[in-house]
């Protein structure tokens, strides 16, 4: 199913009255916020209440924005639970109420809350709803809510990480109604007829990153770049001194990417070599600097243009520490999804490792980590990766009845090193 | 497993003796445990063999299927099981206590709970296809069994399905016990081992551990060698007292096993939070034994969209609380947090009781207490905080920097415009602050089970179990 | 030209590693097993000689402590004849309701009729008769030999059954006596079954290849063939072996590519058992535990379940006092350190760290100094 991303999304507005669900795999940067509100406006054009579930706070927040932005006319209710500080800019919106229970927001078109907020609602059914980051969403939460409506839209990336728990699983496994799946496979599961659209461009990545990331994480379905190569330039205003870094930084601004490669060594998690590395190139990025070019025009690539990440908590406190500018957004790959910068910087989860497990093998960390940014990514790593994944043992259990899941995870770092080798410094 | 764990193992494995990694027992030790070593015959799914069991070191029972391929000697077996275990779970049942709740009515709870122990998790595992073997048989109708052999089923199907509930000690599995207290100098995959662990923990590592002529396997599965040498020649001399004495001796070495370890565990004074985790394996344990009371059906083979969803939010629930509850209870679990980061422990250095936030009615009283610690602080301000010091306190961490870390309480001090007595550590008391705590939100409802939404399969069948289930072939 | 000399060296070298002692043959539990520890040079290196390991470590001491009951014995027997009964009768039942099998009449050859010897000619026959007249209804072969090369050398296989299906696809049937319980499996036996599996489904695609037929005709999707709940009704799952397939494609590459590990072993060393007439192994000891120990082992604890030299190496890591010993996890939780003395000593500050070493000596340091707090 390809064609134009304009075509993908005409079918799906077609296909919703047709369906009771229709799903939407959107690869990073693929327009999926742009569809949310399309499709959120098409439904309220018919007169008919919506209801849009998402899963953080600051998803909903983002989504009631891009909505009163693309359409001023439309009535928002912005349900939250009851901590809930809304951000100022919502509060200014002039069609925007915000409120802990329904009664509260008037009889908005749309409706729109978090996942865990819906779950407290009901005695109401909601004719359409759309459920965003759908992949990310465990299934039992959809149980909770999707009583709420009679149809709907789900919207998602598959390539990110999976919903988890931290209790062992095993006991569902193989059952259609898992509740550790994501709410995609289980609906699909009960309701394979159901129509599975691709969003075929990706309009953040750019031309040296799609193929990439496609080929590593989207092996079956496939996306490539809305912009071409030389539509995004990614220019350093000063000279560099020479350094490991500083060359780092002008080969991820010619190419796109570029490997900072440490000497080989196992090494605590918190790789202080490869921690200073980061926050090194992430201050060397703002001294000299840097400048990008789009089709949106030209801009400097200020701090929040900037991201780091990493596998876990503990690295992210650690590049904190080791005196990353402030405004960096330095943060764990579960808390980047979704998000979008112009130059990202990436330690490698399995830099320093001796032997992989499945978390650092999973391929939605590396892909999340990977397809952030709209110039350029650099990547930190200890040499030794591709021996690491030579070297590594395979007995993954198999549960009898769950379909297997592509890409492996194996397969899909692979592919990743393998590319990034040709930027290594 | 933390860095203070692997610490622990390095050291175990140095000084040739297991190192403690608790300084308080973690779970719920019965007064009157009933201990269960049960063997299947190798190649079966659940097929029984033999198992020793009972309350008293002293006088064990030992149980045998002389000829497992014979059916009503199996089933023979299962209500010999049953004539034990039924009579030790049931005796609970009797002294009960009334409950108030909150918007619902009053139940009964049982005072006190049987406690199964087994050995290793896959004792547990056989209990749980023991049960489920069983739990669909009827009385009558072809291959009848006696009506306890149903009824054991269902609750063998509980307690190993309460077994994975994080925290329950209805069914503990002793090695898995041993391991959260003691860290050996051998890997967790060698722990499993009864007679290693102990080894390990009482006199030193010892490969006749591993020398199955010696410490007969724990079970459930057992050793090849000796069922080739000696019990498939013992049953094919068709003498039953031959295989049982064959089977005592691979049970015996266990058994006393169990109860060394149970001694062990016994020696270590109960953590505050197990008599709490215990009241609700009590309640568990009322629960289950009302519904069999009031006639309902036997659990179903696989859990339903909507069961399998509340169990899940029930068991990260119990995970979660356990977690903070072990923590809180325990200076060296808390440890390990400390070591990340997420919490830390010092001297308090300075202290302003009657701080105030706000001016007129919306002062609040905000007492602020200086902390000197050794530990790295990772936790940015604002974060919120509770210390095992006083239970019911809420704080906020307002800066951290130089060994010195500032924090304010917001709740917890009492009403008054000065802090309550004690509420406020003194200078020189030794404080722990963390952020893991233990507010839990509830979780909100999910549909009833006939209401089960479309994207997840729509309202199930009803299951009621049918003759086939009841006349399940046993091979 | 020197690629091509390289290669005989290689071969050469390999063989003089194996000595006089009889190559072991590789079968698929065998080839499937090449991907349990494949960071292990040690093994990589025996896998790669054929040199029996099992045997190895008995002649050293170290028997492996793997054994499997007679009754487990029996019970797969009697379940995979009971499958086999009457020309595959149960098989062709389940056969029809999984993969929509349509058609009534389903042929079955037994392979091993024609005898041990002429096996794998007619296997051949056979499967390149069914590829080619595509329309033919369902066929059962039973006993076939089928053959995959495993560093130059040729490993023949002897898969359960293979299903040939109406529309064109090979399914190869898998049959193990592990019980399904409500739909569930022991997912280790499943993934051991899958490798196995997976090892068949290549060695025929391979065949198919050589015949000149669309190697994809054998589908990725293996019938799996167990008891169902506890009775000896078996019941028939499909398992998707795609990654199983594709971890054993790597592993197959590496063994062509022991070059570089053998490039470093002195040139006089041997693995060779040297058996006498009745194939008892006279080698002294010490000398094999010596040769052994020239080449480096990669032990973890998940070993004992996976290979026959666990025993040997694990004694060798407890006598180099190695971090190994207490698993993959913590080895790796301790950064570059591997052994035990010197991690304590970093821990309690008697040792320095090395270059490289700072965190994770303060690490240690912190969690010495919490614990001795705690314990005091």
């Amino acid at each position: 199913m390809t064609g134009s991303p304009e075509q993908v999304i005409r079918n799906v507005l077609a296909d919703l009255p047709r369906h009771r669900g229709v799903v939407v795999d959107s690869p990073p940067g693929a327009g999926k916020s742009t569809l949310v509100v399309r499709a959120a406006a098409h439904i309220a054009a018919t007169g008919e209440p919506l209801m849009i579930v998402a899963q953080t706070n600051e998803q909903v927040d983002d989504l009631v924005t891009r909505i009163c932005a693309g359409h001023p006319r439309l009535t928002v209710g912005r349900l939250s639970a009851g901590g809930y500080v809304p951000p100022l800019r919502l509060l200014e919106l002039p069609g925007v109420r915000v409120g802990t229970r329904v009664q509260d927001l008037g009889d908005p078109d749309i409706v729109i809350a978090t996942a865990d907020k819906w779950a407290w609602i009901g005695g109401r059914v909601w004719p359409w709803a759309i459920v965003d980051e759908a992949y990310q969403m465990r299934s039992d939460k959809l149980l909770r809510i999707a009583g709420l409506f009679e149809r709907a839209l789900f919207v998602g990336d598959p390539g990110q990480l999976d919903p988890f728990s931290i209790v062992d699983g095993d006991r569902w496994s193989g059952l259609s109604w898992d509740p550790l799946q994501s709410a995609v496979s289980v609906l699909l599961r009960h309701n394979p007829d159901l129509p599975v659209h691709r969003l075929p461009v990706s309009w953040r990545l750019p031309a040296s990153a799609a193929p990439v990331v496609s080929r590593a994480f989207y092996p079956f379905t496939g996306f490539r770049s809305g912009t071409s190569e030389g539509d995004r330039r990614l220019e350093l205003a000063t000279g560099g001194m020479g350094t490991p870094h500083d060359r780092a930084l002008e080969e991820a601004a010619r190419s796109g990417w570029a490997l900072l490669e440490l000497p080989n060594r196992h090494t605590v998690r918190t790789d202080g070599e490869a921690v200073q590395a980061v926050a090194l190139l992430a201050g060397r990025l703002l001294q000299r600097g840097a400048v990008a070019s789009s089709e949106q025009g030209e801009r400097p690539v200020t701090a929040d243009r900037v991201a780091v990440g990493a596998a876990h908590r503990d690295q992210v406190a650690a590049i904190r520490a080791a005196g990353v500018p402030p405004e960096i957004t330095v943060d764990t790959a579960n808390r980047l999804q979704g998000r979008e910068y112009d130059v990202t910087i990436v330690l490698h989860p399995l830099s320093g490792r001796r032997d992989a497990t499945a978390f650092h093998l999973e391929s939605g960390r590396l892909c999340v980590l990977a397809s952030r940014h709209r110039h350029a990514c650099v990547v930190v790593a200890r040499a030794g990766i591709a021996d690491l994944l030579d070297a590594h043992p395979s007995a993954e259990p198999v549960q009898l009845g769950v379909p297997v899941k592509f890409p492996d995870g194996w397969e899909a770092n692979q592919s990743v090193l393998d590319h990034l080798s040709r930027h290594r410094v | 497993m933390s860095l203070l764990t692997s610490l622990a193992r390095l050291r175990a494995l140095d000084e040739g003796i297991a190192q403690p990694i608790a300084t308080v027992r973690h779970c719920h030790l019965a007064a009157r445990p009933m201990v269960f070593v049960p063997l299947k015959l190798s190649g079966e799914a659940a097929a029984p063999l033999a198992a020793m069991l009972g309350t008293d070191r002293d006088r064990p029972r030992l149980l045998v299927v002389t000829q497992p391929r014979n059916r009503d000697l199996r089933f023979a077996w299962a209500a010999e099981l049953a004539g034990v275990l039924l009579p030790y779970v049931e005796g609970f049942l009797h002294r009960t206590e009334t409950v108030e709740r909150r918007n619902a009515d009053p139940y009964e709870r049982a005072v006190d709970a049987p406690q199964i122990v087994v050995p290793n998790q896959a004792g547990v595992g056989f209990v749980r296809l023991l049960g489920r073997s069983m739990r669909f048989r009827r009385a009558d109708g072809p291959w009848p069994v006696p009506e306890s052999v149903p009824l054991l089923g269902r609750w063998l199907t509980y307690f190993g399905e309460r077994a994975a509930y994080p925290g329950s000690s209805l069914m503990p599995a002793m090695t898995e016990e041993l391991g959260r207290h003691w860290a050996s100098g051998q890997s967790g995959l060698e722990d499993a081992n009864l007679a290693a662990l102990l080894a390990w923990i009482t006199t030193g590592p010892s490969d006749d551990a591993e020398d199955p002529l010696i410490w007969p396997p724990a079970g459930p599965a057992t050793d090849p060698g000796f069922d080739a040498e000696v019990l498939a020649p013992a049953m094919e001399s068709g003498s039953p007292e031959r295989v049982t004495e064959a089977l005592r001796t691979q049970l015996e070495p266990t058994w006393g096993l169990m109860w060394q370890a149970i001694d062990l565990l016994a020696g270590l004074e109960a953590g505050a939070g197990v008599a709490s985790r215990w009241e609700q394996d009590r309640g568990s344990f009322s629960g289950m034994a009302a519904h069999i009371a009031e006639g309902a059906p036997p659990q179903p083979r696989r859990d339903g969209a909507v069961a399998a969803a509340a169990k899940l939010a029930r068991m990260e629930r119990a995970q979660a609380a356990y977690d903070v509850q072990r923590a809180y209870d325990d200076p060296l679990v808390m440890a390990e947090y400390r070591l990340t980061g997420e919490a830390f422990a010092g001297e308090v250095v300075d202290t302003d009781p009657g701080n105030t936030e706000g001016e007129g009615r919306s002062r609040k009283l905000r007492p602020i207490v200086v902390i000197k610690t050794d530990d790295p602080v990772r936790l940015a301000p604002g974060a919120s905080l509770g210390t095992p010091q006083r239970r019911g306190q809420g704080a906020e961490l307002v800066s951290a920097g130089d060994g010195l870390v500032t924090v304010k309480i917001t709740k917890g001090m009492g009403r008054g415009r000065t802090a309550a007595p004690g509420a406020v550590p003194e200078i020189g008391e030794r404080v722990c602050y963390t952020s893991l705590t233990d507010e839990f939100q509830g979780s909100p409802a999910l549909p009833d089970a006939e209401a089960t939404p479309w994207t997840h399969g729509g309202p199930p069948q009803e299951y009621v179990p049918d003759d086939e289930d009841a006349q399940e072939e046993w091979s | 030209m020197s690629g091509l000399k390289r290669e005989g060296d290689h071969a050469h070298r390999l063989e003089a590693l194996r000595g006089t002692t009889p190559q072991q043959p590789h079968d698929a539990r065998a080839i499937a097993a090449l991907a349990a520890n494949p960071g292990c040079a040690r093994r990589a290196l025996m896998d790669g000689a054929g040199v029996d390991k099992d045997a190895a470590a008995r002649h050293l001491g170290f028997p492996a402590p793997f054994g499997q009951s007679p009754f487990a014995i029996t019970r797969g027997n009697v379940f995979e004849a009971l499958v086999k009964a009457d020309g595959c009768a149960e098989l062709l039942r389940m056969l029809r309701e999984l993969l929509g099998l349509t058609v009534a009449e389903v042929a079955y050859h037994d392979v091993e009729n024609v005898g041990a010897h002429l096996r794998h000619a007619h296997t051949r026959t056979l499967i390149d008769r069914a590829a080619r007249d595509g329309h033919d209804a369902g066929t059962l072969y039973d006993h076939p030999l089928l053959s995959l090369e495993i560093a130059g050398h040729t490993a023949y296989l002897e898969p359960d059954v293979v299903a040939f299906q109406l529309g064109g696809r090979f399914h190869i049937v898998e049959i193990k006596s592990f019980a399904v319980i409500d739909g569930q499996a022991d997912p280790s036996a499943v993934a051991a079954a899958a490798r196995q599996a997976a090892v068949y489904v290549l060695a025929l695609r391979t065949l198919l290849e050589e015949l000149g037929h669309d190697p994809l005709k054998v589908s990725h999707d293996v019938v799996l063939v167990c008891p169902e709940n506890f009775a000896n009704r078996p019941v028939a799952s499909l398992v998707d072996v795609r990654r199983q397939l594709a971890v054993l494609r790597r592993q197959l590459t590496r063994m062509t590519s022991l070059d570089r590990l053998l490039e470093e072993l002195p040139e006089d060393l041997t693995f060779d058992l040297r058996p006498d007439e009745d194939g008892r192994p006279t080698r002294p000891v010490a000398e094999l535990g010596d040769a052994l120990r020239r080449t480096t082992a990669r032990y973890a604890p998940d070993c004992l379940s996976t290979c026959d030299m666990c025993f040997f190496c694990r004694d060798e890591a407890r006598q180099e006092g190695a971090s190994d010993l207490l698993g993959r996890q913590v080895r790796d939780e301790l950064g570059g350190v591997a052994s035990v003395t010197e991690a304590l000593g970093l821990a309690d500050g008697t040792r320095d760290p090395a270059e490289g070493q700072e965190e994770i000596a303060r690490l240690l340091r912190n969690a010495e100094r919490l614990r001795g707090e705690c314990l005091a």
